[in-house]
């Protein structure tokens, strides 16, 4: 076995040393009954048979274009990325408990939280958390917090299903209750809003570009929120489009939420991808999750460290601000790097791209008559097509020509059906799009 | 070890001294000592009342949290701003400039019921 | 790791910040094939007008400084890393390379089944392998880490119960526990009851037993324990509780100690989460991403998070329709990269190679434990599993503490173990070499802690300011939470320093 040294030499040493005569004196602490149970699994194979085995498991190898997005975006990581998150000295160091010998995942963690706080336009953002959708969880844990007495939660219906579904199963145990601000046109009803709000409401959660890909005027409804000095928490799983739009702080977000996946993180089928979770300063110490933090050392050199831990569950147990205990390390590290490869002026030309070709396609579909769903709406990258009672035929036809046409609306909420959602992203060439035009004008024929 | 005679104490190593009619609370020199560098303090606010040996807020170092158990029940009319900008004063003058609130009350019976210095320097031997 | 030693008053790289120059770029787009709008008809209200703070940098200097950080770090590729509870063991690069295969690394989890079945077969498979291991019923791989694991199974303990109408409110916990078990235990709304460990170092059942009554939804139990020793009574322990109507939890932060030794399900728990970055050696990534599946016995099935994959290898499939679900718990199937990898690891090893792990791990703690016992305090005397706990009761006598002898083993090329934790040992040093580490290494690792016990001893002192040949010094952690500086902020430079 190539990954086990000891030989039976070594065994025997070893045991010799500890002073037994067989590995069963070692366990004799495990009653005897609890030893014995079958052990049956896969048999060994190696790794070029292996490798054979998982590429012809493939079956999407040949999908030929994507137009699903749907709260989880793609774009393309260049290959250094994954050169420089693969160092050993990376990929295989821990949590950077032991400061003098863990610089260099301190440093990056640092940059990270620059990075999304600039992003994002707030103050501070923590070393990441699980995904977008557990964060926005944590977030409305966090305004519960800080609301004191009061217990209730409003939810734009703008939410990825998702995230709610999250915030729902976190909240269970919880003394609160969590309503709904439903959409009208495709954005947040304000009148709703307006009436829904008062002094027993922590939070309001508004994602944008929401889920059904259009943007919020947060900033008004920052506004219409603090009023009531309920908390505004915002989210965005579209992380280049925090470039494009107005930042989440300068709309006056307390808590900033989103998922980083999408820059240095391919989809890996929904995991693992970088929360991010960024807040007013005044909140720092309700935070959940990991802080690096500049320190000087005993040579008065200024470096880093994991810092203000005694928020975190290995210090205060039952009273912490969470429970959580990891951070995605490595894929902030890859957000990270891919963030500085794009720069101060990537990010936006980026998600400017991925707009120009969805507008290229929104209008190569109208001109067949495939119209756009909340047609006045603002929206950067991703609208819904009208498809009537077409969309399952459409995603069939998909599949048999190798493409993922959309996400069919429907599958979220019976209101939403007959609607196609579609995601342009930078590789989207134009010949991918003329052929998405042409199997949708089939299938309305 | 420094433990004040004209002070009073509890068990949950918090010290009260008798000040204009008032009452001022903060930690005992052995309590910053166990505690180690103090980085904050949180507090109660002006108004506040907190009522004998329940935790009124919590005093942390870099590794450790530590609840702050109120010696008698009152009304908070002051806290000690200073600690938020400087809250290694609790280390370095624990029975001065690193006291923690003021406390007004009409039940003084509750201060004479405190310990005397050499009962808790019996405490903490 | 190579030593850079400091320019300009500072230990590493140069922030990323300062570095490129404007207009330099590290990106290409892809040219636009159409011709583009001349503008995107979005309103100026909600557009952004400033950039974000983000360098202007080349990929060849986005390269240099990432490989510089790096060499700042140590690693398991660099050193031992004895760190006790995380079982820092060898990671494959096979498991990496599978992970970045076709649909394992660019599947879209919305996208059509039909292009994803490897996906699917990859998690009904590794599901399977895991509910052999641990000998239970049924598995989630949804959990992103183990804590997330614990949220879920103690979730599932609270829809059983209230499926019962039998609302609970306490979690007893062992106060040798892991902090996300009373953290956790609150999060879901419970109080926590501590239970004193026994003077062996395990739960006594009769703790327990006195401990347990109708208001107690489950004991949150980890084995081996976080001292590194076999909760001998778990079955008792387990009998108790299901009697008094309560569940077992079983934390599985240890499991790597069980396998080819002994089988969770044969304790008589009911649900136990598996860290997929410590047993199966998905790498730790410089403190993540981890994965935490949840194996559970029939009765707790209806409850797990939706979906769950289900038919055969050759035709998977997720089942959306669970009426009793918990709910879920991230977005999409967790951190479907790790189980890639984890699935890569246990078809490497196979079950022969499996059966080798636990009594490999477990052969190398005791081997350590018996070379280093004179010169430490064994915290306990009951004998070790995967991992010993030992403190500095004999180094205090000479002004030594715990995080001087770990500070000093960096000089002398290793990662420190696991430092004053568990709580319940003060001073403890957990040891936990994992069972990748060859003999030799165990055996430089035994001559550098007894070096350091020497210096010690002699009252040389060089453990005073320790670590010296490390990248860094001690920081002051103190002065860094009271004026905590959490980003970085361009300097002002004044006229004088132009």
């Amino acid at each position: 076995m190539r990954y086990l040294p000891h030989t039976p030499e070594d065994v025997q040493y070893m045991l010799d040393a500890i002073g037994v005569e067989s590995f069963d004196e070692v366990i004799a602490g495990i009653p005897e009954a609890l030893r014995k149970f079958p052990l049956d699994g896969p048999e060994r194979i190696g790794e070029p048979d292996l490798m054979r085995h998982y590429a012809s498991m493939q079956t999407g190898g040949d999908v030929k274009s994507s137009f699903v997005g749907a709260g989880l975006y793609r774009h393309f990581v260049p290959s250094v990325v994954d050169t420089l998150i693969q160092r050993g000295e990376f990929l295989t160091a821990y949590t950077p408990y032991q400061p003098e010998v863990a610089q260099g995942t301190l440093q990056a963690v640092f940059e990270f939280q620059t990075i999304v706080a600039e992003l994002f336009g707030m103050d501070i953002a923590n070393a990441s958390l699980y995904d977008g959708a557990s964060g926005t969880a944590e977030a409305a844990l966090m305004a519960l917090r800080l609301g004191k007495k009061r217990n209730r939660l409003l939810l734009s219906e703008g939410l990825h299903p998702e995230y709610r579904q999250v915030v729902e199963t976190y909240l269970g145990s919880v003394d609160s209750t969590v309503e709904t601000i439903s959409l009208k046109d495709g954005r947040v009803d304000q009148g709703q809003l307006a009436d829904a709000l008062g002094e027993d409401v922590a939070g309001v959660i508004v994602q944008s570009p929401n889920c059904l890909g259009i943007v919020e005027d947060l900033a008004e409804l920052g506004a219409a929120i603090h009023k009531s000095s309920a908390k505004f928490i915002t989210v965005c799983n579209s992380p280049a489009a925090l470039a494009l739009l107005k930042s989440h702080g300068e709309c006056g977000a307390d808590i900033a939420v989103g998922e980083g996946t999408g820059i240095g993180v391919p989809p890996q089928f929904g995991g693992p991808g970088v929360g991010l979770f960024a807040v007013k300063k005044e909140y720092l110490r309700q935070m959940p999750g990991r802080l690096c933090g500049q320190a000087v050392d005993a040579d008065g050199n200024e470096g880093y460290v994991l810092t203000l831990s005694t928020r975190e569950q290995h210090i205060r147990r039952e009273k912490a601000t969470s429970n959580i205990c990891t951070n995605q390390g490595l894929m902030a590290l890859a957000f990270t790097v891919h963030a500085a490869l794009l720069g101060k002026t990537g990010i936006k030309e980026l998600a400017t791209q991925c707009a120009q070709r969805a507008r290229y396609l929104e209008q190569a579909l109208a001109s067949k008559g495939i119209m756009r769903r909340h047609s006045g709406a603002p929206y950067v990258n991703e609208f819904i097509v009208e498809l009537g009672d077409k969309v399952e035929d459409a995603v069939r036809l998909g599949v048999q020509r190798k493409i993922a046409v959309g996400f069919d609306l429907g599958r979220w909420n019976p209101n939403w059906q007959g609607g196609l959602m579609i995601c342009v992203n930078e590789l989207q060439s134009k010949g991918a799009m003329d052929e998405l035009v042409s199997l949708l004008e089939e299938v309305v024929s | 070890m420094s433990v004040p005679d004209t002070l009073k104490y509890t068990k949950d190593h918090e010290w009260v001294r008798e000040e204009a009619g008032l009452y001022v609370v903060g930690i005992t020199h052995h309590a910053q000592e166990q505690l180690g560098d103090v980085v904050f303090a949180e507090l109660p606010e002006v108004g506040d009342t907190i009522t004998a040996d329940e935790s009124f807020g919590t005093v942390e170092s870099v590794k450790a949290v530590s609840d702050l158990f109120a010696p008698m029940t009152g009304e908070v009319v002051e806290v000690n701003g200073a600690l938020e900008d400087a809250p290694e004063t609790v280390n370095s003058e624990p029975y001065e400039g690193g006291w923690m609130i003021k406390l007004k009350t009409d039940d003084t019976a509750q201060f004479d019921d405190l310990m005397s210095a050499s009962d808790y320097s019996a405490h903490i031997a | 790791m190579t030593l850079w030693r400091s320019l300009k008053g500072r230990v590493g790289e140069a922030p990323l910040f300062e570095k490129g120059a404007p207009g330099r770029k590290g990106y290409v787009l892809p040219e636009l094939d159409f011709e583009p709008m001349a503008d995107l008809g979005l309103p100026d209200e909600i557009l952004r007008k400033d950039d974000p703070m983000l360098p202007e940098v080349t990929e060849f200097e986005v390269v240099r400084h990432f490989t510089r950080l790096s060499q700042l770090n140590a690693a398991i590729d660099t050193m031992m890393y004895p760190l006790g509870s995380c079982t820092m063991k060898y990671n494959p690069r096979s498991c990496e390379k599978a992970a970045r295969i076709g649909s394992f690394a660019y599947g879209h989890p919305l996208e059509p089944e039909e292009f994803h079945q490897a996906n699917l077969r990859v998690m009904l498979e590794l599901g399977n392998y895991l509910t052999k291991i641990t000998g239970l019923d049924a598995v989630t791989l949804q959990p992103a880490a183990g804590a997330h694991g614990e949220l879920c199974g103690l979730m599932m303990i609270r829809a059983a119960l209230t499926a019962r109408g039998d609302a609970r409110k306490v979690v007893l916990v062992p106060d040798s526990a892991h902090g996300t078990n009373p953290a956790t235990s609150a999060l879901n709304g419970y109080q926590v009851k501590s239970i004193v460990s026994g003077p062996d170092g395990y739960v006594k059942a009769e703790s327990v037993r006195e401990a347990m009554n109708e208001d107690v939804a489950c004991i949150m139990i980890t084995n081996p324990n976080t001292l590194g020793i076999f909760e001998t009574e778990i079955r008792e322990i387990c009998d108790i509780v299901h009697e008094g109507g309560g569940f077992v939890y079983m934390d599985g932060a240890n499991l790597n100690a069980l396998l080819g030794v002994a089988q969770p399900a044969g304790f008589g728990i009911d649900v136990m989460h598996i860290n997929l970055h410590k047993t199966f050696s998905t790498p730790h990534g410089g403190g993540g991403p981890g994965a935490g599946p949840v194996a559970c016995v029939a009765e707790l099935e209806p409850f797990l998070p939706s979906p769950v994959v289900v038919g055969t290898p050759q035709e998977p499939r997720l089942d959306y329709d669970r009426p009793h679900s918990i709910g879920k718990l991230r977005s999409f199937h967790g951190n479907f990269g790790m189980v890639i990898r984890a699935h890569c690891f246990i078809s490497e090893h196979g079950v022969e190679g499996l059966m080798r792990i636990g009594r490999d791990a477990i052969l190398s703690a005791n081997y350590l434990r018996a070379r280093l016992k004179e010169f430490y305090k064994v915290a306990y005397e009951t004998p070790s599993m995967h991992e010993v706990v030992f403190n500095d009761e004999k180094q205090k006598a000479n002004g030594a503490s715990t995080l001087d002898i770990a500070k000093r083993l960096i000089d002398f090329g290793f990662h420190p173990p696991t430092v004053y934790f568990p709580l319940v040992v003060p001073g403890a040093l957990m040891v936990e070499p994992t069972e990748t580490e060859p003999l030799e290494e165990l055996n430089r690792f035994v001559v550098a802690m007894r070096a350091v016990d020497q210096e010690i001893q002699d009252s040389r002192e060089d453990f005073k300011d320790a670590p010296r040949t490390a990248p860094a010094r001690r920081f002051d952690e103190a002065t860094a939470a009271r004026k905590p500086r959490l980003r970085y902020y361009p300097k002002v430079t004044s006229a004088a320093e132009q």
